[in-house]
């Protein structure tokens, strides 16, 4: 297996505040690997880092082992680096159909498209003249992973993805990502919810205060470690 | 017949105060900036078509057609060179910023030209007109501006809400960073609605300077008119700056007719400030996105 994406040594600051120290890991092809951990440990941080939101202070960010610290968000899109968001992010005054078309604006080439979403997604299918604003949570949600899809990515990053949304919804979601993974699709997902995650994912890290302080595959780690890991207790 | 021909007179009018103003309202739409300078360069573009004419000794429409692209060009280097840089943590950058554009271009334009004032001509068709009535007729010229105005505000129009980049219009003022994960270049993006925008207040700048004298001080005015436009048509909607526009040219010329010359733009004034105290988004807002 090929590694996707590492991460080298990243230091990411705010201003004076650091929020992840010395991260290092490896994501090899047509894997999941989750981060999970509590509010503000640096999961979103890290995600943001990697889509090119972020620059790290130190330490570098490598794709197929290219180091692509250089390149703007905009341009890791085309090189099949997609990010879904925390809070989901739509473009409110669109609707959902010109949402999804976003996705695809940089033209990079695959497999997705309108039909192919909402063939993932049938949800969509009866609100694609619809204004996004106006879509539950759950519908929002589909809609922003199906628009990150439209950019035909090699590497998926879910942030949150399951935040606020029903069960059912939740369900339907981790399916989706079972489904994307058996396409060829790798994918780095964040969540604060554990019970989920450890069911789909190959490898799981927990962040604490901007540090990994716990990593394995799921099988091997005891839910009391993970507890410990997590609370930082 | 008086006041029917006066308010139609100002329904043309407002069609040129739309020009001025949709720049305005595109550069605000896509960037949440406001450019103070906005005036000014289309008072710019005026001495651009007029240097033209005078020194290369080109006809008018051509000057004009160059004009427009030279401004479209300045408008692409002016916010991909400069105001990119004012735009992101503070709101007050870009605004220091383009009011001492402003007053660069001002300060240029005369010494350049002079404080004089100045006047393109357009031949005979600022003079003919077409007769509806006995009593009415209107100017063939003001009715091309009117008309330029809507085929513009069509175009543009049509251009956000079909062609891909338009969408990419939207999509970067709804949410800039969400855009930049659509693969968007947001500075592209602002450079070519600045690009636009200039584009589009050249064109109402040679209009204007065609219809009456104009001089390098005139900018400021022509930024408020258009801001009074924009307000009162609400944000967001490019019609509603055409109907902001109307009113506020009919508010100017029925005020003339009914208290007197120099009354005109009070009245304009008082009308826009009891559309703001009553209705503050305008008549025609879309909503817009924080």
């Amino acid at each position: 297996m090929s590694v996707v994406l590492e991460l080298k040594d990243v230091d990411v600051f705010y201003g004076d505040f650091q929020a992840l120290f010395n991260v290092s890991f490896a994501v090899e092809e047509g894997m999941t690997f989750a981060f999970i951990g509590a509010n503000g440990g640096g999961k979103s941080t890290l995600l943001r880092t990697i889509a090119g939101l972020q620059r790290p202070a130190s330490g570098h960010v490598l794709f197929h082992g290219e180091p692509v610290d250089q390149f703007p968000a905009h341009k890791r899109v085309g090189m099949g680096i997609a990010l879904v968001p925390e809070g989901r992010r739509v473009f409110p005054s669109l609707t959902v159909r010109e949402n999804l078309l976003m996705g695809a604006y940089g033209g990079r080439k695959g497999d997705w498209n309108v039909e192919s979403v909402v063939e993932l997604f049938p949800l969509l299918k009866p609100l694609l003249k619809r204004g996004a604003g106006s879509l539950s949570g759950g519908e929002q949600q589909a809609m922003a992973i199906g628009r990150a899809l439209m950019s035909n990515p090699e590497l998926l990053l879910l942030d949150e993805v399951s935040l606020g949304l029903a069960p059912v919804v939740i369900k339907r979601i981790y399916e989706a990502m079972v489904q994307l993974v058996g396409s060829g699709h790798t994918i780095v997902v964040v969540e604060q919810d554990v019970g989920h995650v450890l069911t789909v994912s190959d490898y799981v890290a927990c962040f604490l205060e901007g540090r990994i302080s716990l990593e394995g595959k799921p099988a091997d780690l005891s839910s009391e470690a993970i507890t410990a890991a997590y609370f930082g207790m | 017949m008086v006041w029917a021909n006066v308010t139609l007179q100002g329904i043309l009018l407002g069609g040129l105060y739309a020009l001025f103003a949709t720049g305005l309202a595109l550069v605000f739409g896509v960037m949440r900036m406001v450019n103070l300078a906005h005036g000014d360069l289309g008072i710019l573009a005026a001495f651009v078509a007029l240097f033209i004419v005078q020194s290369l000794g080109l006809p008018l429409l051509w000057a004009t057609v160059l004009t427009i692209a030279i401004m479209f060009l300045l408008g692409y280097v002016l916010q991909r060179g400069l105001l990119n840089f004012t735009l992101g943590t503070d709101d007050t950058r870009p605004i220091v910023v383009t009011f001492g554009l402003s007053i660069i271009i001002q300060n240029a334009l005369i010494l350049k030209f002079s404080a004089d004032s100045q006047g393109l001509d357009a031949g005979t068709i600022e003079n003919i007109s077409v007769k509806v009535s006995d009593q009415l007729s209107i100017g063939w010229f003001p009715l091309i501006v009117f008309l330029v105005a809507v085929g513009v505000i069509a175009v543009l129009e049509l251009f956000l809400a079909r062609a891909k980049l338009g969408r990419a219009f939207r999509a970067t003022s709804d949410d800039r960073e969400a855009a930049e994960l659509m693969g968007i270049n947001n500075k592209h993006i602002y450079s070519l609605a600045m690009a636009i925008a200039l584009a589009i207040v050249a064109v109402a700048g040679v209009l204007l300077a065609i219809r009456t004298t104009f001089d390098p001080t005139q900018g400021s005015f022509r930024l408020i008119y258009a801001f009074e436009a924009v307000i009162m048509g609400g944000m967001g909607s490019m019609w509603g700056t055409l109907a902001g526009g109307i009113i506020l040219g009919v508010a100017q010329t029925v005020g003339t007719q009914a208290f007197g010359a120099g009354w005109g733009l009070v009245v304009g004034h008082v009308v826009f400030l009891t559309v703001l105290a009553v209705k503050p988004s305008g008549f025609f807002a879309k909503t817009v996105t924080a």
